[in-house]
Order: structure tokens, then sequence, then C-alpha cells
């Protein structure tokens, strides 16, 4: 079956701000994929696809500023639903950050996991609607 | 800092994190994090008990200096105490300090499903999520032991909250995946099947994830989702642009969810219902319709979410092909594509027209494209889209349009990028082969290849030619003729070389009636490239020298000379060397007609795959060749080849014998062990070899004529041998032969006489699936679940006596790397050992009688720890021989009896063991060993140390 293997969040110097593993790697595979990513996305101008081969997978990526969103998934997968996934996703953070910049990402990055969660879970898409995304994000900013 | 004056965070995090970015310099932050790591553990260390945020605050400073890439060995408690906390921020810090550093302590595995349990019984949307999550994210088999028959009923339950079935439905999926054994749907099936018709679209999301797992398993079981997902589908393909409300992205209805509908439609045939059909079927026609509708936006979003309906609609077409209007439609939507100014959309269209292509209905429409293609091919920036480009050329190629899209290629090979070199040879090789209908043709192709893109063309490659050439006689004066014309080039790729010297050695003489080509010609122009090639082609040029020799006496005094001389016949390089000597000699003996029978034009090629097209297979990974596409090639490759019975391997062999019968060579070919394995079809790559024989190369007269096929070696280098596990094996039958993360390899065996069964037990250890899983034994199940074992048995049969394990190869993908395994199975010629009782007067008569030098083998060796009597003695019995009490005069000797049995004979061998205890360092000692047998074996002495010593270890 078809699942997300991994979503990464880099900024240009290869930074990450959100790392986030469907399967199992051990650390220094991560750091390895990690590297590999950035160095194959990074090459890339306009002009080029959002998607690229990577491994015996690929990387479904789009730059927003100076922040590349990357997920990883089956070459026989859907390119579009998640180059749009990604950006339904940079939407909902957009929004629960109010204009989110990159130092969002960096002082909150415990929030970020939980917007994930809400709209991907186990490699999957959970949530679409950004409405809910949203209102259940604030239901939970709310509680102590 | 924007995010902090936000803040509800928390204060210390946020100045933490703001001093981390401050840092001037990789030590400054090191001292930084060092010292709030001593400040952390302090806090925990201390009397004073720590109030929840405190601890909340801590753990995830923690986590921020673990996701910078620190070691964190501590810390992991306090976060398990934060997920009994009510409030919601400290268990979500403790759940996802969890979830990033698992760890499988299972102390804590125990305390964290305990909190787990806690959170999914408290009727807590909030908290059951909080677990859910977290059980999802790990994914371990502990977590799916405790909770794979818990979570079915949350997510079915009538008052569970929409939410809650959301994360319930895939976190039951990473379950399924990790450990499917444990996850049993049985009376929930029909319950999950009906999430489809879900009022919330949510729940339909994500259970449709899960839905398309379990149906890809048990098809039967889940087939009634085909007709809810139509109903479903058909529901939101003809609703209105702003029905669905939230689930409506830029005007777009549902994308995702229809996308999910129609890959879960994808694991089935098409619908047998005529309704259900039906109404899929204009479901596929409505979106088709969309996709020539305005776009309601000019958002880039709109058409993507739009198209990625579309492409998956055309997926599922394609699947079906079997509605031919819908599968020309598709073809025309993406010939629309192809020349869209978005450069995603070209490049998905080539994708997907690929597989358009191979469909009889499609085929045509596809091939209407073909300008267009090619001027991508030529025009598109993104090297991707070029490489899309060339595979639907080629998938769309067939006889009409070969000629020019070959050449195309061709023509782009000059330019292409290195990446796609490789592939692209193989793939004008395969195309050339196949359509060639016009022998000249094809044979001016390959030579293109090699002049074009010489470091880029494989062996498989200029293998198939000269297979090719050698099968059709109508061709071989043609080849004859391009490669010697090829050679006149003052630079040419030593490939042409290796060619050029092939043919002109089988064929040369049909040339050799011009003049502007004689013999002699010939001959001076390949020899003009010798000492410009490597070693082996130099040594295929002297084979072809030898052929000569035959094909045209006259240039017999000239060729000697040549291998007379000394750079030849003392060359460096035995394998040169041997074949210069043989050659020459050969050459001086043999009558005509001896000569003319060993240097024999080569036999035609047995028909088969194309090793080319095996090549491309391998590189591409399963899948990516279909099999109509190797039907084809089968069908039209026995064309090609002219099938015959003769193989060249007999007829190498026969060669091959004759020159050592010659030559009165003695080297033979040496057997070693011979596995019994149930024949499969494609059992030259699986047979398993024995280290390579140390007389091979001796065959080298021969080795020319060999179909050097069968033996191309597999892409990947080999991994270096490991034998750790293996001297283990020399006195035992059972136990773990290898162990690393990924994988276990258990080993029972059983050994009688000359004969021997050994039973594999492969173990996946980690919760991923292995792919691509084969071993150079015998064919297993290519997909090893997390988790699961497989097994494989062995029969073995030792045929004479031998010194070298045979290899044993595994090669599997766990997630994206392929793994390379390398072994050597325990097979030890003592397996072979039948135990012989004898009396003391025996044991040293025969012990007498075994005085010469190769009879006999001594070693003197440190025993590593210690020599205890019971171990010693375990060891030797485990030997395979017997031990013989009260036989050596001397009662701390042992001595042993036993027979090797081969098939071919029986060994006699004694053995006996003198340890010196007075040496004895700490667990240090010193003892002799002398091995005497009948005959000799071969190092069977210092097989035994070797095996003592690691005993002894």
């Amino acid at each position: 079956s078809l699942w997300i293997r991994f979503i990464l969040i880099q900024n240009r110097a290869g930074k990450t701000r959100l790392a986030k593993w469907y399967m199992q790697f051990d650390d220094d595979e991560k750091q390895k994929l990690i590297e590999e990513v950035h160095a194959v996305v990074t090459v890339r101008d306009a002009k080029h696809t959002n998607f690229v081969e990577f491994r015996n997978f690929k990387i479904i990526y789009r730059r927003y500023a100076g922040l590349y969103f990357c997920i990883c998934v089956d070459v026989t997968d859907n390119n579009l639903a998640y180059l749009e996934g990604i950006h339904n996703f940079v939407e909902v953070l957009n929004e629960y950050f109010h204009n989110v910049c990159e130092l969002d990402l960096v002082f909150n990055f415990y929030k970020v996991y939980t917007v994930v969660d809400e709209m991907f879970l186990a490699g999957e898409i959970r949530e679409t609607s950004q409405t809910k995304v949203l209102k259940q994000l604030l239901m939970l900013q709310s509680l102590e | 800092m924007p995010a902090v004056s936000k803040g509800d965070g928390m204060r210390g995090l946020a100045v933490f994190i703001s001093d981390i970015r401050n840092c001037k310099s990789k030590e400054a932050e090191i001292k930084r994090i060092n010292k709030e790591l001593a400040n952390i553990r302090s806090k925990f260390k201390g009397d004073k008990a720590l109030d929840g945020y405190s601890k909340k605050k801590y753990v995830c400073k923690l986590l921020f200096i673990f996701l910078l890439g620190h070691d964190i060995d501590f810390g992991h408690m306090e976060a398990v105490n934060l997920l009994s906390s009510n409030k919601y921020t400290e268990k979500q810090i403790g759940y996802l300090f969890i979830s990033v550093l698992v760890n499988s302590n299972s102390e804590l595995i125990r305390l964290i499903n305990n909190a787990i349990k806690n959170d999914l019984s408290s009727r807590n949307p909030t908290f059951m999520c909080l677990a859910l999550h977290c059980i999802a994210n790990v994914g371990s088999r502990e977590m799916a032991e405790a909770f794979a028959s818990e979570i079915p009923r949350i997510l079915v339950a009538g008052d569970t909250m929409d939410s809650v079935k959301q994360s319930a439905a895939l976190c039951l999926l990473r379950l399924y995946k990790t450990s499917p054994d444990l996850v049993l749907m049985g009376e929930w099936t029909s319950r999950v099947v009906h999430l489809l018709n879900d009022q919330h679209m949510g729940v339909v999301t994500a259970a449709i994830s899960l839905i398309t797992c379990l149906s890809q398993k048990n098809p039967d079981e889940f087939k009634t989702c085909v007709s809810l997902a139509v109903s479903r589908l058909s529901r939101i393909v003809s609703s209105a642009s702003t029905d669905l409300q939230d689930y409506t992205y830029y005007f777009v209805p549902a994308p995702w969810l229809s996308c999910k509908l129609l890959r879960l439609l994808q694991c089935y045939p098409p619908p047998e219902d005529g309704a259900v059909k039906g109404r899929l079927v204009e479901c596929l026609e409505t979106i088709l319709n969309k996709a020539q509708e305005p776009p309601k936006s000019k958002k880039v979003q709109h058409s993507n979410a739009k198209n990625a309906i579309l492409f998956e609609a055309i997926s599922l077409i394609i699947h079906y092909d079997s509605e031919p209007n819908l599968l020309v439609r598709a073809c025309n939507q993406l010939g629309q594509f192809l020349q869209h100014r978005e450069t995603n959309l070209r490049y998905l269209a080539l994708e997907s027209m690929c597989t358009l292509a191979s469909s009889e209905f499609s085929h045509e429409a596809v091939k209407t494209h073909i300008e267009t293609v090619i001027n991508a091919l030529k025009t598109e920036r993104d090297v991707s889209v070029r490489q899309r480009a060339a595979d639907l050329l080629y998938a769309m190629c067939d006889r009409s349009n070969a000629k020019q899209i070959v050449a195309e290629m061709l023509s782009y090979l000059e330019t292409a990028d290195y990446s796609i070199r490789e592939e692209m040879v193989l793939k004008v090789a395969i195309l050339a082969e196949k359509y060639a209908v016009d022998y000249s043709w094809y044979v001016d192709t390959i030579l293109n290849l090699i002049r074009i893109a010489g470091d880029y063309v494989s062996e498989e490659v200029w293998y198939r030619v000269i297979q090719i050439v050698i099968n059709r006689d109508d061709v071989q004066g043609y080849a004859a003729k391009t490669v010697f014309e090829a050679l006149q080039a003052p630079a040419c790729h030593e490939n042409m070389v290796k060619v050029g010297g092939y043919i002109l050695g089988e064929f040369g003489n049909l040339i050799a009636g011009d003049p502007r080509s004689s013999p002699l010609v010939q001959f001076n122009l390949l020899h003009s490239k010798f000492h410009l090639c490597s070693v082996p082609t130099r040594a295929l040029l002297l084979s072809a020298y030898i052929k000569f020799i035959n094909l045209f006496p006259e240039t017999k005094a000239t060729i000697q000379e040549v291998l007379r001389c000394d750079s030849q016949i003392r060359n460096s390089d035995v394998e040169l060397q041997q074949r210069a000597v043989e050659y020459l000699k050969l050459s001086s003996i043999a009558s005509t007609d001896v000569l003319a029978t060993v240097l024999e034009e080569m036999p035609p090629f047995p028909e088969r795959e194309s090793s080319i097209l095996a090549k491309l297979k391998k590189k591409k990974g399963p899948g990516a060749v279909s099999v109509t596409e190797l039907e084809d090639s089968k069908r039209e490759g026995g064309e090609l080849n002219g099938g015959s019975d003769r193989g060249p391997d007999t007829a190498a062999m026969a060669a091959s014998n004759a020159v050592t019968e010659l030559l009165g060579s003695v080297t033979k070919i040496v057997h070693f062990l011979v596995f019994q394995s149930t024949p499969s079809p494609s059992a030259d790559l699986l047979g398993i070899r024995s280290a390579p024989p140390v007389g091979a190369a001796s065959t080298s007269a021969g080795s020319l004529l060999v179909d050097v096929f069968s033996e191309a070696g597999p892409t990947i280098p080999p991994a270096a041998v490991n034998d750790d596990g293996f001297l283990r094996f020399v006195c035992k039958n059972n136990g773990v032969l290898f162990e690393n993360q990924l994988l276990q390899i258990g080993i029972k065996s059983e050994y009688r006489q000359n004969l021997g069964r050994m039973y594999l037990f492969y173990g996946n250890k980690t919760s991923v699936q292995f792919a691509n899983f084969t071993t150079t034994t015998k064919p297993v199940e290519p997909l090893v679940e997390g988790g699961a074992q497989i097994q494989q048995v062995l029969n073995i049969e030792c045929l004479t006596d031998f010194s070298d394990a045979p290899l044993l190869n595994i090669k599997f993908r766990y997630g994206g790397a392929l793994q390379n395994l390398t072994l050597k199975l325990p097979v030890t010629i003592n397996k072979f050992f039948q135990p012989t009782e004898m009396s003391s007067h025996d044991f040293f008569q025969r012990w007498k009688q075994l005085s010469q030098p190769q009879q006999e083998a001594q070693k003197i060796f440190k025993a590593n720890h210690g020599m205890d009597t019971e171990v010693l003695k375990a060891k030797l019995l485990g030997l395979g021989t017997a031990l013989l009490d009260n036989v050596d005069p001397n009662p701390e000797n042992y001595v042993c009896a036993g027979v090797i049995q081969t098939k071919s004979q029986q060994v006699g061998c004694l053995l006996r063991l003198e340890p010196n205890a007075q040496a004895q360092v700490a667990h240090t000692a010193h003892s002799k060993v002398t091995a005497k047998c009948l005959e000799k074996i071969s190092h069977s002495g210092s097989e035994y140390n070797r095996s003592l010593n690691a005993e002894d270890e």
C-alpha cells in the first residue's frame, strides 16, 4: 500500500524545522535522508517540476519563502494530491500562527507536531478541512 | 521574537531557544546546551517535587535539545509521568517526547502502555486522540499486542466522537502494517466498510486508507466496499462546487477523498454489477468532462486539485483497461497537457501516457503524439521531464516508428545527461533488437551506440550484439565489414575493439576477399589496438588471433611471432600468459583438423530472454517493465535468435577439454560442493555458487566461447563476506548464524554420510516489510512482513573434498535502502564425518602408517580460554569424530577417529590433540593438534585447527 514515508520542513541552509517519520529509520539514516533531500531539492528552480525521484521513492515538495516543505511517497502515488496536501497544511499553519514565519516553527515546534498529527497520521491524510482542523486547534489551545 | 509574544507558551523554553539561536559558534551552542542539561538534571534529581508545569517545560527543553541533534539519556521517566497529568498541555508534551524518542526500554513501555490505556478509557476525546496518535506514531509490536483488540471497538462504537474515529482508523492501520497477525478484523469488517457511508467526510477520509490497505490483503472480505465507494464518489463528483462546504478546496469538492476513493477502486477489477459499473463509468466521464470546462479559479490550487482527481481517474481507467472509449479520451486529455505551460502537468502527462501506451486500446492514440514527445526530449529544461519523454518514446515504440524513435534517442544520447545515459543505452539496444527487421540496421545501431556512448554500453549490450550476429548468418558478412570500418577510427572505444575482435575472429573470412581487408590487414588493425586495451580485452584479442590462425593459415607465422614475444609469453598477468602459451603450443602441435575442430565457428546461442531487458528490469526495479513487454520480447526474440538446442556451454566445454587434452595440461576443474536445489526458471542466477574453483582460469581456451550472459553479475557490488557466525558452527549444527538490527538468520541442520539438510530461517526483526527478498540458494517469498519469519530448506551433497564454504547472498529492500549481505554457509568438511571406534593398537598402527608429508597436518595454537576437559570433549565430539577413550597412553591427550564421506570416496582421518597445560598463563594455554588422513584432504588440518581455535574463544 502507499503511504507517506516522511515529511520534512527545511530552510535553504538545510536546517530542519520539522521532521516527521512514518517508517522506522535509525538516527544516522534519518540524518542522511535529511541531507540528501536538501541536496536534491535546493538545486531545483521554479521551472522544474515539484516532484523529484528519490531513491525508490519520490519527493513532492513546494517552496514557501525560504522554507521547503517536502513529502516522501511511493513512486506510484498521486503527485498533485500531495502537492496540494502541502499547500493545505501551509494554509492551516498560516492561519494558526497568523502569518506564519520560520521563527514560529522554531519557537512553537511542539505545536507544529500537533498540527501535523491533526492533518496527517500514520502516513495518511487524516483531515483535509481547514475549518475543522483550525477549530480543533483553537479548542486545544484553550485547554490548560 | 514574534512567536514568544503570542505566547501562552513556556517562557523558559522561549528564552532557551533564543539563547541557542544567539550562539555564535557550535562550541558556544554546546556549552549552552550542557549548562541547560546540568540544570535540568539537577531539577529532576532535586528533593523538591517539581510541579507539572516545570516538568513539562524541562521535558520540552530536552526534546528541543534532542531535535538539535544531541543525545538525550535522561528525562524519559519525567516524560512518562506527564502522561498521567490531567492537563492537556502537559500530557501533550509527554506524548510528544515519547513519540519522538521511542525507546524500547521494556520497563517504560509497560508504564507508557498503562497511561495510554487509561487515556483510551477516559471517554475524553482529546485524551483519547493523544493516546491514539502516540500509538500511531510509535506503532511498536508491544503496543499492537496491548491495543490491537481494543481499537476496532473504539472505531465502530456508536458513541465515539468523529475526531476519535479518524484517529482510531489510522492508528489501526499503523498497527496492521507493523503487526498484521495481531489485528483481526473478523467481526468488525462489515462495520468498518460501512464507514464509507459516514456522514462526516473526515471520518471517511481517514477510514478509507484503512479499508484500502485491508482490501489489498483480503480483497474478498472487503469487496462490498466497491459499491459503497462508487456511490460515495458519485455523490462527490456530481455535487456543485460549494455543496461540500468545509471539504471544498478551491472550488473542487473533496479532492483528496475523491483520489482515495479512486485509489481504493484500483484494488478491484471493474464492478460486475451493471448498475454499479454504469454509475462508475458515469463518474469517470464526468471527471473527464470537467477537465474540459473553463476553470472556476485562476489559482494553481484549483487546477492542481482538479487534476489530482483527473490523473487518479485515468489510473483507474488504465487499471481496468477495458473501456476503449475512456482510454482514448484519457489519452486525448493527456495529449493536451503535453503542451501545457505548467511543467508539472507536462511531466505527469508523459508519465501517465507511458502506461496508456501499453494498452492495446490506446496504443495507437498515444503514438499520434510522437512529435510532441520528441520535442520534449529535445527542449525540456528539467532532466526528469526529459527522462519521462524518453520513457514514453520507449513505451510507444513499435515496428512502425522504431527507426524514427531509435534515431531520435541516439541523437539525444550525444548530449544526454550522464545520469540517464546508461538507461538510454539499454533502451536503444532493446528497441533496436526488438524491432529489427533489417539486421544491418540493428548492427549499425549498436555500433553507433558504442561510438556515441561507449562508456555506458554495459557488457550485456555488446554480448547481445555478438549473440545475435552469431545466430543470424545473413548479417555476419555485414557485421564484419562494419566493425572493420569502425575500427579504422583512430580513437575507438574499447567496447568497439571487443566486438571487433570477436566478430572478425569468427567471421573475418567473409570480408577477406577484398584486398583492403585482407587477413593480414585485419590482424594488423586489431593488433594496433592491443596495447591500449585492458587485460580482459587483450585476452579476448588473443583468442581472436588463434581463431585467425585457423581461418587464415597465411597469418600463422605473424601471429605465432606475436604470441612468442616476451610481452605475451612472459606477461605478468597469468591469464594472458597462459593464453599466449597455450595458443602458441596449440598452433604448433595440432594438426589442421584438430585445430579446425577446436576453433570451430561458434554454434548458435539458445533462445533466451534478452539479458539487456533483464538488466533494465533490475535497474528499474520490479514492476517497471510490464508483463506484456516481456512476453513481447520473448516472442520477437525467438525470431531473432533462431533457437537451437546446442548450448554454447557444451561446445565451449568440449573445446576446452580438447585443448586441455592436447596440451597434456593437468589442471582440472575442482568441484566443490554441488547443491541439489529444486530447478527454477532462472536457475542460472539463483544456483548457489561455491567459492570460485582455483583451476577455473585454465579453461581460458574455452572461456572465450562461453556465453557469459548467465554470469552477468549483479549491479550492486557484493557485500564483503560476513563470516562472524561461521566459525561457531564448525562444531554445532543449530543456532543463529547471523543477526543485525534488521535480520536474524537461524540455522538447523543435520547430516548423514555425505548428505545433509539445512533449514534456514530468515526473521524480519523490524516492524516494516522487506521487499524484493532474494537469496542465492532457492527462490523465496519476495516479501517478508515485519516480525515475520520465512523458512528455506537446502539439500546438500558432498561430492568431493573441499575447503571453501559455499556463499549465501541475501538481498532485500528495507525502506529505501537495498541491503546486501553475503555469508558463508556453515558447511565444513567435518560435517560429513562418520565417527569410527578403534582400539589403541589399531589407532597407533594406522597413525604410524600415515607418514607422508601430505598425509599430515599439524598446528600449535593458543587456547584463548583455558582448557576445560568437558568443553574440549564436547567440541571434539561436535567435530563429528569419535572421541577414543583409553587409546593414548598420555591421559592428557585426546584422540579421535572418523571417516569423511563424500560421494566419490571415503577418507579416514585420525586426530590427536595434545594440550600443554604447563604453558598455561592465566586463561591461555598451548596445545598442539595433529591430524592424519589416509589421503590428503585439502587444508583439512588447518580446518580443524580453525575450528578448535574458534571454539576456544
